[in-house]
Order: structure tokens, then sequence, then C-alpha cells
């Protein structure tokens, strides 16, 4: 690990001028920062130490909830409101991880989580999101972790979260403080990048940014559903994930709304899905349609094609369950 | 830069801390205070070894910095039991063999105490069907609950035999 | 000291005839209590003063050379002390049982993640950032000179295969035949103690707390590699924080504290990141499997074939040896096995828990599923029709065997019904059901041993050995031995191991420790019972020890009474002698198991497995079926989730760690069944013995394999079986 500036600001507003001005990271749980520091995939001059800032509420925001960017993934996971109104939220979070890690890990943490591509990992390989204008080993290495949606040429890195698909799929909102001492809010289906021709931004995060909270939207009507297929039955990353809220309307289906988690360098929220869907009776031809859309484009890089069938049919297994439809 | 001197409540103890804001927690524990009951198994989240109860919660100590834990009450496994006074739990991991090296012992062990008081306070797991419902520590509960442990000799199920026992001991 | 050969079947069975009853039973370990409350200390947890701390540097490039380092950029970062880049430094694990050091040349490169340099200074964080910092200059030989895939090396054949009879045309005579390629991916131990020395050097003597299997040679490869005398080196290795093989012989770590605590004078601790101990300690090759059986129109084998393609670095020794059970487990005139090996530039291939059986019964078992689904038989009876009467090749006697045995009591257990085995019945929800079973087998292995006991004049006694406990239950099994041979409490026995000071044994591998340690201090005891026969003045057969009283004929004497003030202490030497050979000795047993494969994404959960056991003699009942079901999940893992990924352009690990490498978590294991059948092997050890260690995992992954076919109608041969393979065959749904 690099040698760093400790730093317990005295206000969230120093922190973020000072980050601004000197850069830096800020730290809350740390269970990824420091993962990477250790191995100097991140190599930050001073750290923010954050946990003390009054940020660990869950409080109510209209008919609404605010969940403060300090709060642990478990305490969010285990609130009765969450667990009540939005439980595609609480069910996202309990799949990823382990408990220890989800006491550390916080809600904003979580969000700005980095790739786990193996090549960004390695500090001895080249990789343009580590290291900008290296080149990407992982487009012809072993690529059986990574995207195969809105990836570009200098980086095919998945966004690895479960929360995040969840927050997508609910359409909640980021809430910014930046250094001016303004706040705005960033619907979260905007906050993380593709990766183009910077794959080493992973969101809109300016420096000095720093975020709050996220606010979820009154509670959706409805089935909510995140289900995860990976390779252990626990303690892994999704292949692929799918978070969705669906409400009927008799036999057919009002409203979808869905995403998708270890597709893309974002979690992925293609709202052609959700138009398509709105007012179909269901079934397996639709759903079919559907997985149509998502995978218009999706791409094989090698070792990664089979994201495309798993997608396909984890998709339609989500859509059997929500709506009770199919077959 | 700002002072690093800090004071942690470790198995009730004051330790001071005042090095290299890079120690880690398991560091600090492991090499500054002669507490190596806490392992380091991977040193980046990975295995569960180095789990310690922090403020009640169980958690990686290896991705932790010590110097943000000043004012924080720490167990660790050798808060819990000792070798002529084993804990519950620690004494159904003997009877159990519910290990073998030994080497993510202490990890599971803290990890199993917290999560006894986790299931207390109605925290719900993966494996949970009902989210508002009761927890019930199940065998399938008690597995999902303990996946954050590695025991790559495997004593897996035997570790959640002696949790079942210490639960019902204790009820 | 007494020194004893065994040349014949020990058919005296002393443990059968002594009194105090301790044998065998599921004592807890003595061990226990400070591993459950942490106060076992491991290699790098002594507290030794004035310690500096080493920090590994790997090689980033696949072949080639060392030019040299930039050391004067880290040599002044804060702490750093010294870049040490040495000819006594060793480039490769030892092989177990090397007994001599490895390759040394660190600065000639031979595969992506060798050990070329360490860091050390003051602290740990320092000399890892300097380790992380320091620039090296490479010669980097042509990829195109450089084999790293298998597929880019001819393999040559590893030893004479096995060739009897006419196997080509057997199979076209077969009434019933398959012709299959199963292939397994790379793994590795992944012991939960990364690999770990602190080495202190006194001018003359070099001691090492580090974390080993086998002292004995790892006590001549390091006394090699530092070019002393071995006699000026004294390894210590009291707790083992599990090996699985990595630890067998000495690994880079090791020599590099070695020689930076000679250079340095004074101690040096290095301990191996998690990413190193992937990088550059052992891997269990890939295989590449291909399995031809052919049966008479009754399922009688008359045709076995088992070829394998292995791989390892040029100039070691170690293959794979795939086709170990294959030699002696069934029938079948026609026979041809043999293993070919691919010289690749890759981290160095050893053995990792059960080398050779782990993989190659995982394959043949999965191969004798699809055998008897070709003949239409239960795939039980098509095992138990194909025992054979005596080795099919070496023409001698088995000694003891229980594989039939293991087969009805696990079959029992389980609820077995193999009447009907036509794949994808059976449907609960989303999930496909199905089960599938597989024998299990294990060369058994035997070693010279010495062990030292002392029954002290207060009547409590010590057993002392170089011998280690990596998990294995040795503190357990040879208290219980001393106890059972001197009548004691096992309270009143104190183990002593892992300390070169002890006299040697064959260490931890091959599950041959306790076998061979135990029968070492089995003789010890039997001359200290010569001994107090002497005092007693009475014939051996009529003595009794029990409970620390001896009693001959009408004389019953308490120890101290008996030794006033004088200890006994006894050496006891056991030698294989001319046992090895006369008989095919191993451990046998069976798995059954049921899975659960999710239709929609190829997700497989093992529901429940059962196994039985024999073992010979279980020297204590609890810490076997500890090893047992260990080894089980093992074969989940294998069957499942673990697999080494090899960049093809570098040959880079890109999975080295426990993220992404995916060995079983808590949640992948169900409520593991497993029972040990009753058995004594005469030829096995003079306890009556055999091992334990690594039969659990022998064949285990194949029933998974067969389980999942039973369930699905998808005959993955590519281990291991991962959803994306699945779901490529599985039907919609």
């Amino acid at each position: 690990m690099k040698p760093f500036d400790y730093i317990r600001p005295e206000s969230l507003e120093y922190a973020a001028q000072q980050q601004q001005r000197d850069g830096g990271r800020f730290i809350a749980g740390g269970t990824n920062l420091l993962d990477l520091m250790k191995l100097e995939v991140e190599t930050p001059e001073r750290l923010f130490d954050l946990n003390r800032m009054p940020m660990a509420q869950i409080e109510p925001e209209g008919e609404g909830l605010r969940i403060g960017a300090l709060v642990s993934n478990n305490a969010c996971a285990a609130d009765p409101r969450v667990r009540r109104d939005y439980p595609v939220l609480s069910r996202a979070i309990l799949a990823g991880a382990t408990f220890q890690l989800r006491n550390r890990a916080t809600t904003a943490g979580n969000l700005c989580q980095r790739t786990r591509c193996y090549y960004f990992y390695n500090t001895a390989m080249p990789c343009n999101k580590r290291e900008p204008g290296t080149g990407c080993s992982a487009l012809n290495g072993i690529n059986r972790i990574h995207a195969i949606l809105g990836a570009s040429d200098q980086c095919i890195a998945t966004y690895p979260g479960d929360m995040a698909v969840a927050l997508y799929a609910l359409d909640a909102t980021v809430e910014i403080l930046q250094a001016s001492g303004g706040r705005r809010h960033v619907p979260v289906r905007d906050f993380h990048r593709l990766p183009g021709d910077e794959p080493e931004k992973d969101n809109v995060l300016e420096p000095g940014d720093v975020i709050t909270g996220v606010v979820l939207p009154p509670p959706p009507q409805g089935v909510q559903l995140y289900r995860k297929v990976r390779e252990r039955s626990s303690y892994a990353f999704a292949l692929v994930s799918v978070a969705a809220v669906v409400r009927m309307d008799g036999e057919r289906i009002a409203e979808a709304s869905l995403a998708f988690g270890a597709l893309a360098h974002k979690p992925w929220h293609d709202p052609r899905i959700e138009t398509l869907l709105a007012g179909e009776v269901p079934s397996d031809a639709v759903f079919d349609k559907a997985a149509d859309l998502l995978l218009e484009g999706a791409e094989d890089y090698g070792h990664n094609g089979y994201k495309i069938p798993l997608a396909r049919r984890t998709l339609k297994e989500v859509l059997r369950n929500a709506t009770g439809g199919g077959q | 830069m700002p002072q690093t001197n800090r004071s942690l409540t470790i198995n009730g103890d004051t330790y001071e801390f005042s090095g290299d804001p890079r120690t880690s927690l398991l560091d600090f524990l492991r090499r500054d205070c002669g507490l190596t009951g806490t392992k380091k198994g991977c040193d980046h989240g990975q295995c569960g070894s180095c789990t310690v109860i922090v403020n009640g919660q169980r958690i990686n100590s290896c991705l932790s910095l010590a110097v943000m834990h000043d004012g924080d009450a720490i167990t660790t496994i050798e808060g819990l039991g000792t070798p002529d006074d084993l804990s519950p739990l620690q004494a159904a991991f003997v009877k159990h063999d519910a290990y073998q090296c030994g080497y993510c012992t202490p990890g599971q062990i803290c990890s199993a105490q917290a999560m006894l008081e986790e299931a207390k306070a109605g925290w719900p797991s993966f494996v949970s069907d009902d989210l508002d419902g009761e927890v019930k520590l199940t065998r399938e509960e008690i597995s999902e609950r303990m996946s954050g442990n590695i025991c790559r000799c495997a004593a897996y199920s035997n570790i959640v035999e002696a949790i079942l026992e210490t639960m019902e001991a204790g009820e | 000291m007494t020194t004893r050969s065994m040349d014949a079947p020990d058919t005296r069975n002393l443990l059968d005839h002594t009194a105090q009853g301790v044998i065998g039973k599921p004592l807890d370990r003595p061990d226990g209590p400070a591993k459950v409350t942490g106060r076992a200390t491991y290699a790098a947890e002594h507290d030794i003063p004035n310690c500096a701390e080493g920090v590994l540097v790997l090689a980033s490039i696949s072949k080639g050379e060392v030019l040299g380092f930039d050391e004067e950029e880290v040599l002044a970062l804060p702490g750093v002390i010294a870049v040490i880049s040495d000819e006594r430094m060793i480039a490769r694990s030892a092989q177990g049982g090397a007994n001599e050091a490895p390759v040394q040349k660190v600065r000639n490169v031979e595969y992506f993640g060798q050990p070329i340099a360490l860091v050390v200074a003051e602290t740990g964080p320092q000399a890892q950032h300097a380790a992380e910092r320091l620039k090296v200059r490479y010669r980097v030989e042509d990829r195109d000179n450089v084999a790293i895939n298998p597929d880019e090396a001819k393999a040559e054949p590893h030893k004479e295969p096995t060739i009897q009879g006419d196997i080509d045309h057997a199979m076209k005579e077969a009434a019933h035949a398959v012709d299959l390629t199963y292939t397994t991916q790379g793994q590795v131990s992944a012991a939960m103690e990364m690999h770990a020395s602190i080495a202190e050097w006194d001018g003359h003597t070099l001691t090492a707390h580090s974390s080993l299997q086998m002292l004995n040679y790892n006590i001549n490869e390091l006394a090699d590699a530092l070019d002393l005398e071995p006699e000026r080196v004294r390894l210590i290795s009291r707790y083992v924080g599990g090996g699985f093989g990595s630890k067998l012989g000495i690994a880079a770590e090791l020599v590099a504290a070695s020689v930076a605590a000679i250079e340095l004078g004074r101690p040096v601790r290095v301990v191996m990141t998690r990413r190193q101990v992937f990088e550059c300690v052992i891997r269990r090759s890939e295989t590449e499997q291909r399995l031809r059986l052919g049966t008479d129109a009754d399922g009688r084998l008359t045709a076995f074939g088992h070829e394998a393609r292995v791989s390892n670095l040029p100039g070691e020794k170690f293959a794979e040896p795939v086709t170990q059970a294959s030699k002696f487990l069934y029938a079948g005139h026609n026979r041809k096995l043999a293993i070919n090996l691919a010289r690749i530039h890759r981290v160095t291939a050893g053995s990792v828990r059960a080398p050779g059986e782990a993989v190659g019964m995982q394959a043949l078992e999965a191969a004798m599923d699809e055998l008897a689904n070709a003949v239409g038989i239960d795939p039980v009876e098509l095992r138990l029709r194909n025992i054979p009467e005596r080795h099919p090749t070496m023409d001698i006697p088995y000694s003891s065997r229980k594989l039939a045995e293991c087969l009805h009591v696990a079959a029992e257990r389980f609820g077995w019904d193999g009447s009907d085995r036509r794949p994808a019945q059976r449907r609960e929800g989303d999930w496909w059901i199905g089960t599938g079973m597989a024998s299990a087998a294990r060369v058994h292995n035997l070693a010279n041993a010495q062990a030292r006991v002392t029954l002290q004049a207060d009547g409590t006694a010590i057993v002392a050995s170089d011998m280690t406990d990596i998990g294995t239950g040795t503190y357990t099994v040879l208290r219980q031995i001393a106890a059972e041979m001197l009548g004691l409490d096992p309270e009143n026995v104190l183990v002593r191991l892992g300390d070169t000071d002890f006299p040697p044994g064959p260490g931890s591998g091959g599950s041959h420790g306790a076998a061979s340690t135990g029968s070492a201090v089995q003789l010890a005891c039997e001359t200290i019972r010569d001994r107090l026969v002497e005092r007693l003045g009475c014939k051996p057969d009529e003595l009794t020890l029990k409970d620390g009283f001896a009693t001959c004929g009408n004389r019953r004497a308490a120890y101290p009474d008996l030794l006033q003030g004088a200890d006994i202490e006894e050496i006891g030497k056991f030698e294989v002698g001319k046992i090895k050979g006369q008989y095919s000795t191993a451990m046998y047993g069976a798995f059954f198991t049921e899975v659960a494969v999710n239709a929609w994404s190829g997700e497989t959960r093992v529901r429940r497995m059962t196994g039985a056991f024999g073992i010979g003699r279980a020297l204590n009942e609890k810490t076997a079926l500890s090893q047992c079901i260990g080894g089980m999940a093992w074969g989940i893992g294998q069957a499942l989730t673990e697999q080494l990924m090899f960049d093809r352009r570098d040959g880079h690990i890109v999975n080295p760690d426990l993220a992404e490498y995916h060995v079983p978590v808590n949640l992948d294991v169900p409520d593991l069944d497993a029972v040990l059948v009753e058995e004594r092997d005469p030829a096995a050890s003079p306890l009556q013995a055999k091992g334990v260690g690594e039969l659990g995992i022998c064949g285990a992954g194949g029933a998974i394999c067969n389980a999942i076919y039973h369930a699905t109608g998808v005959r993955v041969r590519d281990f291991p079986i991962t959803p994306d393979k699945l779901i490529a065959q599985l039907p919609d749904v």
C-alpha cells in the first residue's frame, strides 16, 4: 500500500473542498478501496475518513425513503421499511458479499464499487481503467466475467455489485453534495457510465462530489424480485442478475421495471423492454421479445458468450415468476 | 497532518494506536497487540479468517484500518474464552470437531457469535423465505450466514452442528 | 532404539488386545482448546524480537532473464533495509519428498510468478509497498519459443505405460463399450494459512518457524539450498494451518527468509500474500483423460484403458499420477494405462490432496456411470461385478478391501434405488433432481518413521516426533496409540510434534503419516512394555496395562511405584521392509449423492451426500470422519466450482485469489453423511490402519457429475461443471 495522509474532516463541506483541491479518496467502509489499495491498484495520496459524518440514517423523504450514504448494507437490508416496501433492495443486498463485508460496506461505497476485472486487479497487466492508454488486456484475454453489452474497445469490464441493480429497477436518485456547497440529484440510472473512451471513469462523480444519500421513490406496487445467478451458492459475484418490479393489471402486465447486473459497465436498464412489456399478456413469446431487445447488440468476447443465453433464460425465469404467466 | 493517536478498547482493555495509518485493524491486533488469535487467510476480505466483532457487529478486520477504529469496542477470539474456560461456542466446536487445522476457527467462532445476535435482532438473509418473518436459524440459514468464513478443511457440517447445539442449549 | 521391519502382515493385532480401550474412540482433539481460543501459534505468529519483514517479488514475464533491479529507488523508501536476489533462493517449490533443493536460479525466469527477489523492511506495509514499486529489468524470451499452454507442447510418455493384452481389439469385440475424453482444470490447495516463515540465524544454526508438512525432508531441502549441513538447520511447525500438498516441500518464502536472516544478521519473517501462494507455490495439473471401457454382455470389463495427458515445468519429475487407482480398482484383462507429460511454462505442478486419484477417479467414475448406462444396469452392480480377484496386472493378492461393503452400506444409508436410471425424470419447481454414485479408492502409502516415547516417573507419558498435524488429527491419534499401548488415560499423554529436534518421520502427506509414525509410536511403547515386564518379572503375555497400573499375574503396580523415579525412554524405528509390493493395499469407499440443477441457469447444488469408507482401523473415529467429510467437500469444489484459469498469452493465473478461485463455502456443502466400515488390515501397518486424509475426495466429484446427468440428461465431461457448460445443453424450460 502506498503511504497516504489520513484525514478525518470536521465537516462534509470541508472534506469536499479539500478533496477537490488536493485529490484523494473518501473512505467509508473501505471494503473495496482498501482491497484495491493493498494491491496498489488504487494509490490515493490522502484518505478522507467520512465515517463520523451524520449520514447513517434511513428516514422518510416524501412518500419515499432516504438511505443515508453511510448506512451499512446490512442495516439497509434489515430495515423494516426497506424489507416491507422495497424487498428487491433487501434481496439484492443480501445476495451480495457476506455478512461481515455488508456490516462495513455502505450505500455510497457500494454504488462506487469498482470492477472485478481480472486485469484491472493485476498491476502487471495493461488496463485502460487503471492506467488509461495502456490497453485492455481482457479483450483478448480471459473474459468470462466480462460485459456483453455496452462495452468499448477500451474496456469490457462490468460493474459487479448487486445493490445498485435493485436501485436501477426502483429508479432511485443519488444525492450529491458538491465542493461548491451545492447539491445535485442524479437519477441512479444516469450515475454509472459506459466505458467509451474514458473507462477510468466509473460514474459521473466530479472531484469534490460527495454522495450523501440515495432517495427511493414512493413504494412501487406489485411484485419485486431479485435473481442472482452465480457459480458458488454464496459469496460470489453474479454471472447475471435481474432485479424486477412488476405490477399486473388483471391478466396483463401494467408496468415492469427491470435492471440487469454483470452484463455491462453499469447495471443495465433498457426502457424499451418496459415499453414492450406494458399492456401485454405474459407469455414466453413476449418474454423472448423482451430478451431480444435486451440482447440486441450483445457481444461475445471469447469466454463470456454464455452470458447471452444465460441472460435470456434468467430474464424469462424472472418474468415468469413475477407475472405468474408464460409457458 | 492530523494527529493519528487513537485509543481502541479490545476485549475490555485499552490499546493506543499511533502507528502507520496503513496498518490494518488485523495487523494491529496481530502485531502490535500480540493478539494473534485473529488470523490472516487472504488479507482481502475473501476468506473470513480475520473476523472480529466491532461494536457488536462482525467485520473483516483485514479490510479496515486501525486508525479508523478509535473509540470502538472490539472483541476478538481471545475475548470470548480461554482454554480453561471455553465459551459455549468454543466448547461446542471442540466437541463436534468443527475444525481441523484450526486456522479459520477463531474467525468462524467470532462470526457465529455475532450471527446469533443478528438473528435475534431479526436480520434476514439471502435464503430467508420471508423478509418480514421471524428469523429461525435452520441449517440452511446458518450455512448462508456462515458462508463468509471459508474452511478449506471443510468442517462445515460440523460447524453447523456446533452452532445448532449452542443455540439449543441457550434457549 | 528398537528397530522393526515390516516384512509380512502383522497379524498380532496388538491394539485389539490391549486393555485401555481408547483406540478408535471419538475423543476430542487435545489441541482443540488452543485452536478454538486463538492460542495455537502458527508459523508467522511467533513473537521474535527485532524481526524484519520480507516480501517476495515475483516475475511478471513467462520466460527470460532478470537483468537487474532498480534497487536505489526502493532502498530510499522509509524503512526499507535490503533487496535480495541471491543464488541460494529457490525459484520453485520442492516437490513432496524431494529431500534436496529445487531449482534455485531465481534470475532465470521459467514461469510467470516465479520468485525473483525479496524486499526486506522494518514493517510489513513498508516491505509490501517497496516490493510493489521495485522495477525489474528483464530479457524476455520470444513468445514463439515458449510453450505456455498444454496444447503448445508435445506430451512425452512419463514412466512405462501399462499395456496388457490388446485393448483395441477388446474394444471392438466388447458387447458394450464407451470411449470418452474427460478434462479437468488446474486446481490449488488453498490452505487457509498462507505460506509463512520466520528465520533466525545465530551465526551457526538456522532456526525457522515455518508452515510445512514434512519436516524430515524439508530440513534437507533447506540445508541443501543454503549449503549448510542439516545439523545446522532446525525447523519448527507445531501448528500448520492446512497443507493439502502445498506444504509438502519447502517454498520460496522459507529460503528467502533464511538467506535474508543470514545476510542481515537479524530475524526475518516472510509471509506470502494470497496471490503469491497461487502464483508461485504449486498447482494441480490440468488433465485430459481418455477412458476406454468395454464389457461382455453381462457388464464384466474386458477392456480397460485410461490414458492421461498432464503438464509440468521442464525438469520436474512429478507428473500427476492420474491412473494410480486404475491400476488395481477394476477388472479387465486388456489394459492400457499411460501418463503423458507436456513440458510447459506455468507454475510448478505438484501434489494437491490425493494426487492422481482426485482427478483420475473423478473421470473414471463418471465414465463407469456412462458404461453402466450403456450396459443398462445399476451402476452399483457394475462396480460389484468388476471387483477383481487379484491385482489385474501384478497378479498379487489384495490385502483387506472393503469396496463391496462400502457400496452396500452407503447405498443403504442413502436409500439408493438403481433400478431406473433414466435421466431427467424428476423435477421440483425450477430444479431438476438426480442421484449419482461412485466408488472411492486411494492407494495406501507407508513409510519409515521414528518416534520417541517417554513413560515418565510420575506415570505420564510424552510422545515426540517431527511429524506434523496439519489438521489431520496427528496430536489426537498418536496420543491414543500411546495411551492404549501404555494403559494410560489419554489426558496423561502429551504429544509433541513439528520440530526437527525430535525423531524423524515421513511427515504429513500421501495419507501415510498416522499409519507410519503411529507404528513407530506403537513400537516404542512395545519396548516400554518389555521393560515393564522385566521389572515385574513376568511373561509378556501376562502383562495388562490399564489406567496407569501394570498388572501381571497377581502383581499390580502403579507406574510411579514401578519406575522408582526413573523415566523409561524408548525410540521406535519402524521400517516398511519387505511387505512393500506383496499386496495391493488401498483404501476404498463409496459415494452417493443427490443434486438439484436449476433448469434455467444450470446452477447445481448438492443436496445430500453419503460416503462409506474402509480405512483399516480407525485410530479416532471423530477425526477420521472429519477427514472424510472434508474430502467430500473437496469433491464438491472439484466437480462444480474450482478451476485455475491461465492467460494463454503469458501463462499468468487470472484468478489468483479466493474471490475468483471458488473453493466451496458453507452453503455449498450439505450436511454430509460419512460412515466408517469396520476393518483391520494387517498388511497395511502394525496398527492395522491405513490412510484416511485423501480418500474422501477420490471419486466424489464423479458421483456429482453422474447425479447431474441423472438429473438433467446432460453429460458434461469437462470439470468443473459450471453453469455456462450446462446451459449450453440444457433444454429450454
